[in-house]
């Protein structure tokens, strides 16, 4: 049924949908409407789940450690600094090898305060362990979310939904919840490989020496190279049952394109207004859009972007001493091509600065009037700003 | 108390504690009294090491390690996957240390009984980070020596009163354990599994590496701790109702911190001192059980 939800409330119904029985929260703006609703729906009966309200959200992601691991499916929505409060048990969860599912409201980090949209909060967790898929409206938001929980508990790592604080979490748009009985077609009750139980009493995440950690972390690394291969199986199920399909990565337009602009999030649709725009005067320029960050979806991009001349790859995020964390992996993505495409990697939208047709147009202006980038990474719509003393 | 606690061990010979480790003698006990339908939580601690590396263990029970600062808030979860699977029958147990209690897991700890989520919180007490090479805590009494209190810069902090501080949460539990007690320990686990909500346990467990005594000692030093009224045996029900279970006069705090190599450096004025702050303790506490010395 066609519903007009918030991107917030797309996962609320994911989540519901998804038979979640633990959920633990603890409110961080803009996080805070997905936990309303599914503390509402546990309240009410419409969740069988048990909500538990957290006084941080390290304890948050420790409670669910707790209840993934005596055998339930739980869930969490954090954003920006819970996130990184979480960061240590993020490590604990992949390792201990718990498929939980948790939703980050993409948000800047402190300081200056900032409630407003920016990467570097998932990004700067890349190396946790997590697979991390990006959305782009509502629907994608709900459909990634129930396939989550089906990649998650196929490999035995945890997964993380992102979508973009406001632009999409606080955005109403028309999306289509599915029906129950559909849904459990698709994801069957939670069956865990392991768990706590006093029948087969067994110890979980001991001390490991030498001898054995470096096979465990190898498990893992096996673990997430099939979790590439799992989510394209896993979307073809959902495609056959809901006919909606997205891709570890969308290529549109790239087959002659000779610049590619590449995007996450929800910068995603705005680019997709200016393609539109540029190919109706005959430019030549195509869009690839990016969905799974973790595992790094190497041979998707090296398909997409192989044959264009220039690649103009858009960061909402930052990492300092080195550049847009998107354009580092596209870059390490290409190296293992003969002939490259020439990588300019452009910083903008930080701290929920608006990026609009007019800024994506400039971009694509700079990359096509340059041979090479002028530096690592070329920030966009930089003011002259005088500080307050 | 019921004699055939004694018969059941649900703790294995192997296990790599200290010898005379006293916190794996508070383990033994506990887990007399807890029985096989019990889910261990264990954050960092001494444990971590003593239930042995993979893939071994000591215990004949599920025990999920977590990471040092999540003990009240992984049994959190543990509880409520249980409660959603419709088991009541198996309790659920932290199993932590002082420092993953009093310093690093106490927001972790304080969050869980605020929501007074229905389990045992044990904490046994060896007074200081022993696993990690005895460095202070905010356990760590008046006048110790530790590696992070060295020579003349032993701890002039007092001991933080975690009880009180627990009972302050108006929990339906809490209670003083020791090791040298066996009879008194086994009652209050058994009280503690029966009742519903959250529990604190606080076992005072000696540690003869890092208080500097022979191995032969633990059980002896742990006894004088509540003989010189330093480790009060007590309970408190809801927050208001004190029972002080043992009422001793026999020794002065001097003796038990002569035998320990941690206080060697106090001269008999600091003993003197350490002797006040004692009897002041111990004064409060007859005051809130209503008692009379």
């Amino acid at each position: 049924m066609k519903r007009v939800l918030e991107g917030s409330h797309a996962v609320a119904e994911a989540v519901r949908l998804a038979n979640v029985q633990v959920v633990s929260a603890y409110p961080i703006t803009p996080q805070t409407h997905i936990v309303e609703i599914i503390s509402d729906y546990c309240a009410k009966g419409k969740m069988n789940a048990k909500f538990i309200p957290v006084e941080s959200e390290h304890s948050c992601l420790a409670a669910l450690v707790g209840a993934q691991s005596a055998g339930v499916r739980t869930f969490t929505a954090t954003s920006s600094q819970g996130l990184a409060l979480m960061h240590e048990i993020l490590h604990w969860v992949s390792a201990a090898r718990l498929p939980i599912v948790m939703v980050d409201v993409n948000r800047a980090l402190g300081p200056g305060w900032n409630i407003w949209t920016d990467q570097t909060d998932s990004l700067s967790q890349r190396d946790t362990g997590w697979i991390q898929l990006y959305c782009e409206d509502g629907q994608e938001v709900l459909d990634t979310t129930l396939q989550a929980f089906r990649l998650a508990e196929r490999v035995n790592l945890p997964v993380m939904v992102v979508l973009d604080a406001f632009f999409l979490s606080h955005t109403y748009e028309p999306v289509d919840v599915p029906e129950q009985k559909e849904v459990d077609r698709f994801l069957p009750s939670y069956s865990p490989r392991f768990n706590l139980d006093t029948r087969n009493p067994y110890t979980l995440s001991p001390l490991v020496t030498p001898a054995f950690y470096m096979e465990m972390r190898h498990d893992m690394a096996l673990a997430m190279d099939e979790a590439m291969t799992c989510f394209a199986e896993i979307e073809e199920e959902y495609a056959a049952l809901f006919n909606r399909r997205y891709g570890s990565v969308e290529a549109v337009t790239c087959d002659d394109a000779e610049i590619i602009l590449v995007t996450s999030g929800t910068i995603t649709s705005t680019t997709r207004l200016l393609l539109e725009e540029l190919r109706a005067k005959g430019e030549k320029v195509g869009l690839l859009k990016m969905k799974m960050f973790r595992p790094f979806p190497v041979e998707a991009v090296c398909r997409a972007l192989g044959r264009a001349k220039k690649v103009a790859v858009i960061d909402r995020n930052f990492s300092f001493g080195a550049g847009g964390v998107f354009a580092q992996e596209i870059k390490a993505a290409l190296y293992k091509l003969p002939v490259r495409p020439t990588v300019f990697g452009y910083i903008a939208g930080l701290g929920g600065r608006d990026v609009t047709t007019d800024v994506l147009e400039e971009i694509y202006i700079k990359t096509r009037e340059t041979d090479l980038p002028s530096q690592e990474s070329i920030w966009i719509g930089l003011q002259e700003v005088k500080y307050a003393n | 108390m019921q004699i055939d606690a004694y018969d059941r061990e649900y703790m294995c010979s192997g296990h790599v504690g200290c010898a005379g480790c006293g916190a794996t003698i508070a383990m033994r006990l506990f887990m007399k009294a807890m029985g096989e339908k019990t889910i261990m939580v264990l954050p960092a601690c001494c444990w971590s090491v003593i239930a042995g590396p993979y893939p071994q263990s000591a215990m004949k029970i599920p025990v999920i390690h977590t990471a040092f600062e999540t003990g009240g808030a992984t049994a959190s979860g543990v509880r409520a996957a249980l409660d959603m699977k419709g088991d009541t029958e198996t309790s659920v147990v932290t199993w932590a240390g002082d420092g993953g209690t009093f310093d690093i897991g106490f927001q972790s700890l304080s969050g869980a009984v605020e929501r007074n989520e229905d389990f045992i919180y044990v904490c046994y007490d060896n007074e200081a980070y022993m696993n990690t090479g005895i460095q202070r805590s905010s356990s760590t009494p008046y006048g110790a020596w530790t590696t992070t209190t060295p020579g003349q810069d032993w701890k002039r902090l007092r001991k933080k009163n975690i009880v009180e501080v627990l009972v302050a949460h108006r929990i339906p539990y809490v209670a003083t354990a020791n090791i040298a007690f066996p009879e008194d320990l086994i009652r209050k686990v058994q009280k503690a599994k029966s009742i519903k909500g959250s529990k604190f346990l606080h076992i005072f467990a000696s540690c003869p590496t890092g208080w500097r005594i022979p191995s032969d000692m633990s059980v002896k030093i742990a006894r004088m701790a509540v003989q010189t009224n330093i480790f009060p045996l007590y309970e408190v029900e809801n927050g208001v109702h004190y029972t002080i279970n043992n009422k001793p006069k026999e020794y002065l705090v001097r003796e038990y911190f002569k035998l320990q190599g941690r206080f060697r450096h106090l001269t008999d004025k600091d003993l003197d001192q350490i002797q006040e702050m004692v009897n002041e303790d111990w004064g409060l506490l007859l005051k809130k059980a209503g008692e009379r010395s």
